[in-house]
């Protein structure tokens, strides 16, 4: 019998072991530009803003804003028996934009710009999940 | 005066639509390609330039269409940046062409994606490189990435349901004078919102359809059109822009980068979006042409949605829009490019039967590819 779909689980590779690997211990750690000082996500070998590669990670406040966001019903297979569930895109207060979950958030109200902070989902033994809750 | 004189197309073709009945994309491709070269009056042996976009049937899909095709190619060209990549085709055969390196450009697609039940949401398992920051959230792809923008578009401008839902509508309305057309029964607003929600705040039948099909299209230089079967429909301008592959890399989500492809394919055409007879516009959801028609100056940032309403772009309306049925409506193989152009041209020859726009003699392909990712526009007139 067919086992069914499995949950898609973040790779880790050389680009972004440090992202998934903070995540473990409950921290948000973003890329960031020595060069320009900009933040920069998802993590990768080059700054997409002024092509230097000196980068390092920062930990951040995880806090930011509804940028805009969906109810899912039809969900993809491997997420079936968790819908309806809030995919949102969150702004940083660092500049950068985060594809996410939204969790302890109404369903039935626009809740762009709405104040949010990062909480983490267990996922696997290298990632947990950046979802967002409303700031207390 | 255009940049690109005298590239026309010259031939158009399409087949298996709405279902393939157990040929292979490949079959299909050929079909249609035969289609549009006798469109034309021309042979395969005419043809020396060879572009093609392709999921998933190969990963060098113009060197297999043109082997099964017989076709020894000194120009290829596989392309893929989804959905408008055959509006991108179009751009890079003029260019080869004015440059003199190919005579005669041959496009084709083709998909069995509804025979094959390939279609899927989402991943499963581990999930590499960029897709390692999306899939795990559980977005079903690439319908929540329009429902990203389309939420983005209510909560900036209020937007709603209805003016979304009117797409559809107006769609089903050219669907209905189309015998080709999948989905040909009466459809009103209230039947959209009534349709299952797939991701708030797309419906159902704010959707395209999942369909097989396949399309061709010709394109060639001045001297080798004029002499060809039917007038040359000619490539006034074109454009192509992209500005990210995933959603959470997009700047503003109610500003794809059709602003860009759409602003440079006008300036090279020399003619204003007032001046555009009938559009064919990318509708994977409704809020795509929505977004579309203000990216591209039909209306200002965010009067997308009063502008279908007000305007109407169905049959009775004011401003001819995806005459096929659309995306929605009419077929929907996976990437709808190719059947923009082919309809615009049969609009511009007045071949277009029931759905004819009278006098139509400029019209607009644009299409788009992604997750809001691709643009690509291009203006086609006629003598």
């Amino acid at each position: 019998m067919d086992p069914g779909p499995v949950r898609p689980t973040p790779q880790p590779d050389a680009d972004t072991a440090e992202f998934w690997a903070a995540t473990l211990d409950g921290r948000l750690r973003i890329q960031r530009c020595s060069a320009c000082q900009r933040y920069i996500h998802y993590p990768r070998i080059v700054c997409p803003w002024c092509m230097s590669d000196d980068l390092g990670f920062e930990d951040v406040s995880g806090r930011g804003v509804v940028y805009s966001y969906t109810l899912v019903h039809r969900a993809p297979a491997a997420f079936a028996d968790e819908a309806p569930y809030l995919v949102a895109l969150v702004d940083l207060d660092v500049g950068v934009r985060m594809l996410t979950r939204l969790v302890g958030v109404p369903t039935d109200v626009d809740v762009i710009d709405l104040p949010v902070q990062v909480t983490f989902r267990p996922m696997s033994d290298t990632a947990a999940l950046p979802f967002f809750e409303p700031q207390p | 005066m255009s940049t690109s004189p005298g590239v026309a197309i010259v031939g158009v073709g399409q087949t298996g639509l709405p279902d393939a009945q157990g040929r292979t994309e490949l079959t299909l491709q050929a079909q249609a390609a035969v289609a549009a070269l006798a469109d034309a009056g021309l042979t395969t042996a005419d043809v020396d330039a060879i572009f093609t976009a392709s999921n998933d049937m190969s990963w060098i899909p113009s060197v297999l269409v043109a082997e099964y095709l017989g076709i020894d190619a000194k120009y290829s060209d596989s392309t893929n940046i989804g959905g408008s990549s055959f509006e991108a085709h179009v751009g890079h055969a003029a260019a080869a062409i004015n440059a003199g390196l190919c005579e005669v450009a041959l496009i084709t697609y083709g998909s069995t994606q509804r025979s094959r039940r390939s279609r899927t949401l989402g991943a499963s398992g581990p999930v590499r490189m960029t897709a390692q920051f999306q899939d795990p959230f559980g977005l079903p792809l690439p319908v929540g990435a329009y429902a990203l923008a389309a939420r983005r578009h209510m909560h900036l401008y209020g937007t709603t349901p209805e003016q979304l839902a009117q797409v559809a509508v107006d769609a089903r309305g050219w669907a209905q004078l189309n015998p080709l057309a999948k989905m040909r029964e009466p459809l009103s607003v209230a039947d959209v919102l009534a349709s299952p929600m797939i991701t708030d705040p797309l419906h159902l039948l704010d959707c395209c359809l999942v369909t097989d099909g396949a399309g061709a299209v010709v394109v060639t230089g001045a001297t080798v059109s004029r002499q060809l079967r039917k007038p040359p429909v000619w490539v006034l301008g074109h454009g192509t822009a992209h500005t990210h592959a995933t959603i959470g890399s997009m700047g503003h989500l109610t500003q794809p980068s059709s602003t860009d492809s759409g602003a440079r394919a006008f300036a090279m055409a020399g003619v204003t979006p007032a001046e555009i007879d009938v559009a064919e516009i990318y509708d994977s959801f409704t809020i795509t042409p929505i977004l579309s028609l203000e990216t591209l100056g039909f209306c200002g940032p965010g009067e997308g949605g009063p502008f279908v309403v007000d305007r109407g772009t169905g049959p009775a309306g004011g401003f001819p829009m995806n005459t096929t049925g659309g995306g929605l409506s009419f077929a929907h193989p996976g990437m709808f490019g190719i059947f923009l152009l082919i309809e615009a041209v049969a609009q511009l020859r007045g071949e277009a039967d029931a759905r004819q726009v009278a006098g139509a003699s400029l019209a607009l392909a644009h299409g788009t590819g992604g997750a809001l990712s691709s643009s690509a526009t291009v203006i086609l007139g006629r003598d």
